[in-house]
């Protein structure tokens, strides 16, 4: 599956990040605590999430995540669009809530991938 | 590969700055070409502390020195200090106000984070003058 699958899957509105379309995705993980997502995830290439702030582009560069995606219609501010451009990190918005995206991209055949123990 | 010194000033009145030494110690891991095993285990270890020095400690100083054998942080703050460090380093106890967790943290996973992706850890803290966080992870 790619970042450009899952645009089209989630009905979503790419904000930044063109280049990235192509990009292969792997696994991908869905939360709202980045405390949870530093401490359990491995190697997901895709969050979803319903927070939006600076640190949500942080935690994804950290994790080198290539993907961001925005639940319940969230966009992501000036700011953060600057920086997830400089990490290569593409920015996208779908109006689902976190469960029927997750479930969407599930039914598609993405899975979770392993965690940390 | 000889020894390369960095030095940060953490910034703790701000969130949204948060994070960009750790951002700027990976890029300079990945420009010299180390693991990226051994990259990520530094920037996450590095972001939960830099985290920290923000969310619970107002700000302080990172110092990172990386040779060809590890890659050494510390962490210095001049915050309240931790009272008890065995219950600090347990997964789930936090002291983080709701505002810090609307904001994403405060689940008390960063210091056993921490710990698990370095291959050595240690904390030095005196109540009401701050803490020190020292870790390395071997390369
Ligand atoms: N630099 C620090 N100065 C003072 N107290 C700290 C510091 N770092 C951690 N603590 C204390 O230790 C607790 C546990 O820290 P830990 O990083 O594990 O969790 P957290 O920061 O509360 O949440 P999370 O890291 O999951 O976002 C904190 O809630 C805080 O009370
Ligand atoms: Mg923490």
């Amino acid at each position: 599956m790619t970042v450009n699958d899952i645009k089209n899957i989630l009905d979503c509105e790419l904000i930044s990040g063109e280049g990235y379309l192509q990009q292969e995705v792997l696994t991908a993980c869905g939360s709202d605590m980045m405390s949870d997502v530093l401490a359990y995830v491995k190697d997901q290439s895709i969050l979803l999430t319903g927070l939006v702030n600076c640190q949500v582009i942080r935690t994804a560069e950290m994790m080198d995540m290539i993907c961001v995606v925005f639940v319940r219609g969230k966009k992501p501010d000036e700011d953060m669009i600057q920086l997830a451009e400089s990490r290569g990190i593409a920015l996208m918005s779908t109006s689902h809530r976190m469960f029927t995206a997750c479930g969407l991209l599930w039914e598609n055949g993405l899975r979770g991938g392993n965690s940390l123990s | 590969m000889s020894i390369l010194k960095l030095h940060y000033e953490i910034d703790g009145e701000d969130f949204t700055r948060a994070g960009e030494a750790s951002a700027s110690v990976k890029k300079r891991l990945r420009q010299l070409g180390v693991k990226p095993d051994a990259t990520r285990k530094v920037s996450i270890a590095l972001y939960e502390g830099e985290i920290n020095m923000v969310i619970h400690a107002h700000g302080g100083d990172i110092d990172v020195e990386i040779s060809p054998e590890a890659v050494r942080m510390v962490l210095a703050d001049r915050g309240p200090g931790i009272e008890n460090i065995d219950q600090a380093m347990k997964e789930g106890w936090s002291t983080a106000p709701d505002e810090v967790r609307s904001l994403g943290f405060g689940a008390g996973m960063g210091l056993p984070n921490m710990k698990k992706n370095s291959d050595e850890m240690q904390i030095e803290t005196v109540l009401g003058k701050g803490t020190t966080v020292t870790m390395a992870v071997y390369l």
